[in-house]
């Protein structure tokens, strides 16, 4: 049978970096082919080569065994070729509909083309279990919907290979259920499907073939059946990697944080989070689960000093410092804080690493006397650090946008552990990072609970919770659905994510 | 992901890319002088010999120069915090009100207590100025060029109707205060003759220019080398991180404004007191607009702000020499050429990036992986 799609032997070069190194994969027609890999592994420079975001150095493309060129993602539509990616390309003010017409009108007045969309949409929604409200406005939509959304513009120009980029890492346990399923409809109508992920279980779940890539290259290609996640992970790595956290169990001391009765909400006067109370303990991780968007980093953001709370407490070690309101006082007291959102917070990209290396604590004597910054002592700082917590390269005067995610995350990770905190706060610490990364950073977590600091942990990775916590919170709708152990089972959870649950609390 | 291009090598960033856009500059403004009949490389001739062709030459280019160092570097200050000053006219006017009160009101005491206290007194004159508008900015949100050009305007009547009301004697007819005696900056010449009974041609360099390195280090040395500095650059490379970190943007906006804004009102120390000893309409002539083109060519770096402050000071004399020279090409002609050149050094900075990008990387750009 011939391919849906061929990649013959796809070199790509950034500079000094070789992305994709003679990559040659076969995709056949009416399959799931999933293509895993660390971050940085070239599996979205591979796509985007086939999508015509940017055009491979050398090697040939073939559509259905006829070579093409594909120089813009309107050649790669045109040849059938549809892809939903990672953050969503959709005009939130618009409707649904609105949006999968967008840059198909095929003519100057909009309503012809809506009227023929309506009908196929009607069609699609039949045929694949994509039901959308044609006229809802996408913007408040919910992830999953959203994602529909993305399916069907790429459907709707008549896409035969679908390329997903990471499509669950935004949805409930359910509404990646229902995606898959939507998925599995797509193959049985001989649609090709593409999914790009980083998550072993997904690959085990639902894809017919499996190629996995490392460092540019495309290193094998597996018949799913005939796979384990070992030795996929073994495969993407390069090594035996453990997969579960190994850790002692906890000894809780004295609580370090009170957060009571806290709500917080926004310009809209919505409460993000909604009456929540929870303590953490010295030598204890409190993990906090739930979809994201569900007031966790609200919440964050409040026990850091970045938003004042509307009503109730942040109580550290003794001391109300919700009232604060200020980051620079609350680390003063002996918090520090990961960031969830490591790109545009963290760090700033275009300092280089000693100088991303202090920020927040920039303040620190130690760093210069009075208002003086100490540029020898920035560096010597960083280059420590960097040494200490195996950041690659270890140059402290490389510009942080230039490390990869995993790296970056480390040099984080490094300034605020080595900030001595009492409490750290940890939104996502592995989100975009490679299982190398993942190990250490967890290793590091971990070690700071046995030296008896607390840790509050926020992840929308089910597995990280469950592994590096000592108690889980689920959070749903801005409020605590309820606590569960660490042995809490994935369904349990998940059902309290989805904002079923009977102790509500 | 589709447009990041490849970061170009630092020395195209900071080298290539300006002399590309420098010549360009240049041919259009060849093409402008040949359309008027003159012969663009004898005009080009002229233009560098009146400034760098004699003494006085470079006497005048460095005092043009001193200027745009001044206005230039108020510019990047305020543009590594994120901020566009364009008020720098308006500052370096107001500026020129606080040197003269003091100067004139206070001149019963001795110079080197005197000219200290007009120079400092014009740094206030333009951070306050510059001030209200970074307070705007930063507790009610109203965008800072909107209102900085806004100030230059009331700046122009505001200090235009304190000459005319406050500081001019009676009975003098021309628009101006009276002669600043006490706080006086030597001119280059005066020095030379007074000190080393060397006679220099008249130019009116003075010691602000030495005023202008230590502005340059200074600036360079908060940016790179305190805390504050730090905070700047911090809010205006990732406002979000700098928030994250504890940095205040409001306050760093009002500072960084303020700085911005002490600096434009040196421009006002070499002019009133070191030129022209007197309180007079108009003096800033554009100056503060073009820090704007100095600060941008130069990378908001003293170093490329000093350089780039120097090319503007040769357009400038040169410029006049030209329309001296060349009856044909009239001074307005040369505003022509000048435009010109800020207009490729400053608005068309980035015209040819892409193609320098593409010739460096010629197989697309640097992705993120």
């Amino acid at each position: 049978m011939t391919p849906a799609i061929e990649l013959i032997g796809i070199d790509k070069r950034f500079g000094s970096v070789h992305a994709n190194k003679d990559v040659t994969l076969a995709i056949a027609p009416g399959s799931i082919h999933g293509i895993i890999g660390e971050n940085g592994a070239g599996k979205s420079t591979l796509m985007s080569i086939l999508f015509g975001f940017y055009q491979a150095d050398s090697g040939e493309i073939r559509v259905k065994g006829k070579p093409v060129k594909i120089r813009s993602s309107s050649d790669a539509i045109a040849l059938g070729i549809g892809m939903v990616h990672q953050h969503f390309m959709l005009v939130e003010p618009f409707t649904a509909l609105e949006n999968v017409v967008l840059g198909a009108e095929g003519g100057r007045l909009i309503g012809p083309a809506l009227t023929k969309a309506r009908a196929e949409l009607v069609r699609l929604a039949k045929d694949y279990e994509l039901e959308v409200d044609p006229d809802a406005i996408v913007g408040e939509l919910p992830v999953g919907l959203q994602q529909r959304v993305e399916i069907l513009k790429a459907l709707f120009r008549g896409a035969e290979t679908l390329i997903l980029d990471e499509p669950t890492g935004v949805l409930t346990p359910d509404e990646a259920d229902h995606l898959f399923r939507i998925l599995r409809i797509l193959k049985d109508q001989g649609k090709t499907v593409i999914l790009i992920t980083h998550k072993l279980r997904e690959i085990m779940a639902i894809t017919d073939r499996v190629s996995v890539m490392r460092r540019g290259e495309l290193v094998a290609t597996r018949e799913t059946k005939a796979t384990t996640v070992e030795e996929l992970a073994e495969l993407m790595v390069g090594r035996h990697v453990l997969l579960r956290v190994e850790k002692g169990p906890s000894n809780p001391g004295e609580t370090v944080l009170e957060v009571k009765n806290l709500t917080w909400k926004d310009r809209k006067g919505i409460a993000r989070v909604d009456n929540v109370s929870f303590s953490v303990r010295k030598g204890e991780i409190l993990g906090i689960a739930g979809v994201s968007g569900n007031g966790q980093s609200e919440l964050l953001d409040v026990i850091a000093g970045i938003a004042r709370p509307t009503s109730g407490q942040v109580i550290f070690e003794g001391k109300d410092i919700g009232i604060l309101g200020d980051p620079r006082h609350v680390r003063a007291e002996g918090l520090a804080h990961v960031p969830e959102d490591r790109q545009h917070r963290g760090l700033i990209g275009s300092f280089d690493a000693a100088e991303s290396a202090i920020l927040g604590w920039h303040h620190l004597e130690s760093l210069g006397k009075g208002f003086r910054l100490d540029r020898d002592k920035v560096v010597a700082r960083a280059r420590a650090e960097m040494e200490e917590f195996d950041v690659r390269p270890p140059d402290p005067l490389l510009k942080s946008a230039k490390f990869s995610g995993g790296n970056q995350q480390k040099l984080i990770i490094a300034r605020e552990i080595k900030s001595n905190p009492d409490l750290l706060i940890v939104g996502q610490p592995t989100r975009g990072v490679d299982i190398g990364a993942i190990e250490y950073i967890h290793k590091r977590i971990i070690q700071l609970r046995d030296e008896g600091k607390a840790v509050l942990l926020v992840s929308v990775e089910l597995d990280e919770i469950r592994s590096l916590s000592d108690r889980i919170l689920v959070m749903f709708a801005g409020r605590v659905m309820g606590e569960r152990g660490p042995r809490a089972t994935e369904r349990e959870l998940g059902l309290l994510m989805a904002g079923v649950g009977q102790d509500a609390a | 992901m589709m447009q990041s291009r490849g970061e170009l090598p630092h020395w195209v960033d900071v080298g290539l890319i300006p002399v590309i856009n420098l010549a360009v500059a240049l041919i259009a403004s060849g093409l402008v002088v040949l359309i008027i009949g003159e012969n663009p490389f004898e005009a080009m001739w002229i233009m560098v010999q009146g400034s760098l062709g004699s003494l006085k030459g470079w006497g005048y280019m460095l005092y043009y120069a001193t200027n745009f160092v001044f206005t230039g570097l108020a510019v990047a200050v305020a543009f590594h915090a994120g901020l566009f000053n364009i008020g720098g006219e308006g500052q370096a006017y107001m500026a020129g009100v606080g040197a003269a009160t003091v100067g004139l009101g206070l001149d019963f005491l001795p110079w080197p207590i005197l000219l200290p206290l007009a120079i400092l007194a014009a740094m206030a004159m333009g951070a306050f100025w510059a001030w209200i508008p970074g307070v705007l900015q930063a507790k009610r949100g109203s965008h800072i060029v909107i209102t900085t050009i806004m100030f230059n305007f009331i700046a122009a009547s505001l200090v235009g109707y304190l000459i005319n009301y406050w500081f001019r004697p009676v009975g003098k007819m021309a628009v101006e205060s009276r002669e600043i005696t006490g706080a006086y900056i030597l001119s280059a010449r005066e020095v030379a003759r007074e000190y080393f009974g060397v006679k220099l041609a008249s130019s009116p360099l003075n010691f602000s220019v030495f005023l202008a390195l230590i502005a340059a280090w200074a600036v360079w040395y908060l940016l790179w080398r305190t805390k504050l500095g730090y905070e700047i650059r911090a809010l205006g490379a990732n406002p979000s991180a700098a928030i994250y970190a504890g940095i205040r943007p409001d306050r760093i906006i009002i500072i960084a404004m303020a700085i911005s804004g002490a600096l434009a009102g040196l421009m006002a120390v070499n002019e009133i007191l070191g030129v022209q000893h007197r309180l007079l309409l108009g003096y800033v002539g554009g100056a503060g607009f073009v820090g704007i083109a100095v600060a941008l060519m130069g990378r908001s770096h003293p170093i490329g702000i000093l350089l780039a402050a120097m090319l503007f000071g040769l357009l400038y004399q040169g410029g006049s020499e030209l329309s001296f020279a060349k009856p044909e090409i009239n001074r307005d002609m040369v505003v022509v050429i000048q435009g010109l050149v800020i207009l490729f050094m400053g608005a068309f900075e980035y015209a040819f990036r892409p193609a320098l990008s593409a010739l460096f990387y010629p197989l697309g750009g640097e992705g993120n992986q």
